[in-house]
């Protein structure tokens, strides 16, 4: 894992902490790295905590919003929590605000969602199998 | 009463030149750009808008011009009691042929995004761009604290 970055693990969420500058190398190697832990230790979800990041470009945007759609394929819910305002307004003038992706303001607010985000799909589920 | 609004201020940074070869140069243009932008006084929103424009540049000349090198060049801009920064990304790669399409977003010749040169327009306060086929490309931005 490179140095900006850690992987913690919550019950059965992983917590992804990126912080510092990223060049395209690091983040594509973040992205592998993710990825294989949300399969190898069978993750419900995955936050991808960005509050420490000072710049998100298009390139780096693209990689993140592409890492939620691989962890979303395998199964697991992913957010990105902790956008700091001035990146938040960077990237939709830059045109690359990530539309598809689930966010949350923090780690708490992510955390909260994705436990919501099951609930609705366990329910559905339910509903299903009493019909 | 005397004024000195004429005279630039006197902790004007010299100009700092910056090679582009290599990814490693993405995280110097990114750090040496936001130096500049906070010498200038510029706020969070406006020095992480030309930070990044910045870095969708210096990655434009990794992409698409030859052997991916260029040069970006920074230096502060004062203008009465406003103060800034222009940073120059110049290369001497393929050129564009059409400048018009390539500042349309979402043209690209590689598969990208085609965010980097509308997006990094839109950062900034000002933007040029001149280029054309076989005489690469030569864009400069300016972002001023007030």
């Amino acid at each position: 894992m490179p140095d900006q970055s850690a992987i913690m693990r919550m019950g059965r969420d992983l917590l992804v902490i990126l912080h510092g500058d990223l060049d395209d190398r690091t983040v594509e190697s973040i992205e592998r790295e993710v990825t294989s832990e949300v399969a190898r230790t069978s993750a419900r979800g995955a936050l991808i905590d960005v509050s420490g990041v000072d710049v998100i470009d298009s390139f780096v945007a693209q990689v993140l919003a592409r890492l939620v759609r691989m962890v979303r394929l395998l199964g697991a819910e992913a957010a990105i929590v902790g956008i700091r305002p001035a990146v938040a307004i960077t990237l939709v003038e830059l045109g690359a605000s990530m539309p598809e992706v689930t966010t949350a303001l923090s780690a708490e607010q992510g955390m909260a969602r994705l436990r919501r985000m099951r609930a609705d799909d366990s329910a559905r589920i339910d509903h299903g199998n009493h019909r | 009463m005397a004024t000195t609004a004429e005279m630039p201020p006197a902790d004007l940074l010299a100009m700092t030149s910056v090679a582009i070869d290599g990814e490693a140069d993405l995280l110097r243009v990114r750090s040496v750009m936001r130096s500049y932008a906070l010498q200038a006084g510029l706020g969070l929103t406006a020095t992480t808008k030309v930070v990044t424009a910045a870095s969708e540049l210096a990655r434009n000349i990794l992409r698409h011009a030859s052997g991916g090198q260029g040069v970006a060049t920074f230096e502060e801009a004062s203008s009465g009691h406003n103060r800034g920064v222009r940073a120059v990304f110049t290369d001497i790669g393929p050129g564009i042929a059409d400048v018009d399409a390539a500042m349309r977003s979402g043209f690209s010749t590689v598969g990208s995004l085609g965010l980097g040169l509308p997006g990094s327009c839109r950062l900034v306060d000002e933007f040029s761009i001149d280029s054309a086929p076989g005489r690469g490309t030569r864009v400069a931005i300016c972002q001023w604290a007030l």
